[in-house]
């Protein structure tokens, strides 16, 4: 089984040679993985013209696609991302690899859980967060056959298996009024081990932007708590709950990486355990919030 | 993309007074006056695509619009006003015939990097003040390195860099690639000969047009 970012070469590849429309822009990260094409533009270590490329191709017609390690896709071109394409109302998909703290050993300078926060701060991007190659390969197919900005945030974390439906799903129901617990991405995994046994729904989501205010409310139902665990900072999608739940009491736990400067290097599984985002993390999380309402 | 002509050189002053509602124009205050009009009115065809990097100050180039027939001229009196096509800063989603958003320095070349790829014919205006900007200078070395003949880059040079360009900005282009020449930006002559697509296919171009200093 092959990870996400494997998963997106093999996409990629397959999609530059079957539809003219497709270009790939990259800044030499993910170049040679991509491979020589005359669709395929490697501008060196250039990200804001990696961006301004891929507007340009848009211009001509084309559907770009850009790809980078996250902070040098979205953090250092991000008024490219808001200008070039976005104010010029031009589409690309941009293609993260190394989410949040993938690269924990790297350091913060290759870290960016900011990342789904800054582009959702845009208007009119859509952003997915697949929790399974498979599930990245159908947004990102779904994706190239469109002409929209849209944002993909590929991650070293998987779930065990793909979540078919798309958009906002209930995998588990609580008893009524029951709090609901929304697992983005490749969060579910810890989710259903910290949620096993305990009388709380589970809904999966991997289409962040637009939130889908409707189907979280009604999946809501009569429930007032509502624990939403996010692999990027915490609280990127808590205004959207708010807005959702706009004249409905409610309470709101939202767990994910803390807006802070967090200097450890290690591994993954330590920063995930650090942030709490790890099933024993959620778990006491789930339980200090569940006896404090 | 040049429409058939309806005005003509002489009407632009009439048409700036109508943009800002000043009575006399030296047409110095517009550095880009000539070479735009000189590329709608001689050098840019049905397919070309003109971006107007350089989004500061557009007058000149609504001027330019309305003349050649592209922005209705009675849209020149809401210059800047709420409902106006027309702002301080180009807005291609709603100015006719403005084919990039700009105003934050340092964005055009990007994107005309990006459109020449494809093989469009691609000129790109910029400024001697904007090419602070280091943004530019990953457009400036991909271009000349992979030989994009199709983008032409202009230079509006009325010394407004701030602290400078020794030795001058076309030398720094051809340092990466490019085929760089300076003329006299209001020598319509010059500017003709230097923007007309070159038929040997040679480039990337740069054409610095010297101006006033500012």
């Amino acid at each position: 089984m092959t990870g996400m970012r494997e998963r997106f070469y093999e996409v990629a590849r397959k999609a530059l040679d079957d539809d003219d429309r497709i270009a790939v822009v990259t800044a030499q990260i993910g170049a040679d993985a991509i491979g020589e094409h005359p669709r395929h533009f490697d501008v060196g270590i250039r990200e804001q013209l990696m961006i301004g490329v891929a507007a340009g191709l848009a211009l001509e017609g084309y559907r770009p696609v850009a790809h980078s390690y996250t902070p040098f896709l979205v953090e250092r071109p991000w008024e490219f991302l808001k200008l070039d394409l976005g104010h010029n109302d031009l589409g690309a998909v941009l293609v993260s690899t190394g989410a949040s703290y993938d690269a924990a050993r790297s350091g913060r300078t290759h870290q960016a859980p900011e990342d789904v926060a800054l582009v959702a701060a845009l208007p009119g991007w859509t952003i997915h967060v697949p929790g399974h190659a498979a599930e990245l390969e159908t947004l990102l197919r779904q994706s190239l056959s469109g002409d929209d900005r849209v944002y993909i945030r590929m991650s070293d974390e998987e779930n065990h298996a793909r979540v078919d439906g798309g958009g906002f799903t209930v995998l588990r129901h609580g008893s009524p009024g029951a709090p609901l617990v929304v697992a983005v991405g490749p969060t579910l995994r810890p989710v259903l081990e910290a949620s096993a046994g305990r009388d709380v729904g589970v809904a999966y989501l991997a289409t962040v932007r637009p939130f889908p205010r409707e189907a979280f409310r009604d999946a809501l139902a009569d429930g007032t708590d509502v624990v939403l665990v996010e692999p990027y900072q915490a609280g990127t999608s808590a205004a959207e709950v708010a807005v959702a739940l706009r004249d409905r009491p409610h309470r709101l736990l939202a767990l994910g990486v803390p807006n802070a400067e967090f200097r450890h290097y290690g591994t993954g599984e330590e920063h995930r355990a650090a942030h709490g985002l790890d099933a024993a993390g959620i778990t006491g999380s789930l339980d200090g919030f569940l006896g404090a309402g | 993309m040049a429409i058939a002509t309806t005005l003509g050189y002489d009407d632009l002053p009439g048409l700036l007074t109508r943009l800002t509602g000043d009575e006399k124009h030296d047409r110095s205050s517009f550095s880009t006056l000539d070479v735009l009009w000189v590329l709608y009115d001689r050098v840019l065809g049905e397919e070309d695509r003109f971006l107007l990097s350089k989004g500061h100050g557009p007058t000149a180039f609504y001027a330019v619009l309305a003349a050649k027939g592209i922005v209705p001229i009675d849209a020149l009196d809401g210059f800047g006003a709420f409902d106006s096509p027309l702002g301080y800063h180009p807005d291609r989603m709603l100015a006719p015939g403005v084919e990039l958003s700009s105003g934050s320095l340092g964005h055009g070349l990007g994107v005309a990097v990006g459109a020449a790829l494809t093989g469009r014919r691609v000129w790109c205006l910029v400024g001697d003040g904007e090419l602070d900007e280091g943004s530019n200078w990953e457009a400036v070395q991909y271009a000349g390195r992979v030989g994009l003949s199709s983008l032409t880059a202009i230079v509006v040079d009325n010394d407004s860099s701030e602290h400078g360009w020794p030795e001058g900005i076309e030398r720094r282009f051809s340092l990466e690639g490019w085929i760089a020449e300076r003329v006299d930006g209001r020598d319509h002559q010059a500017l003709e000969a230097a923007l007309l697509p070159d038929p040997a296919g040679a480039g990337p171009r740069c054409v610095v047009a010297e101006l006033e200093t500012r």
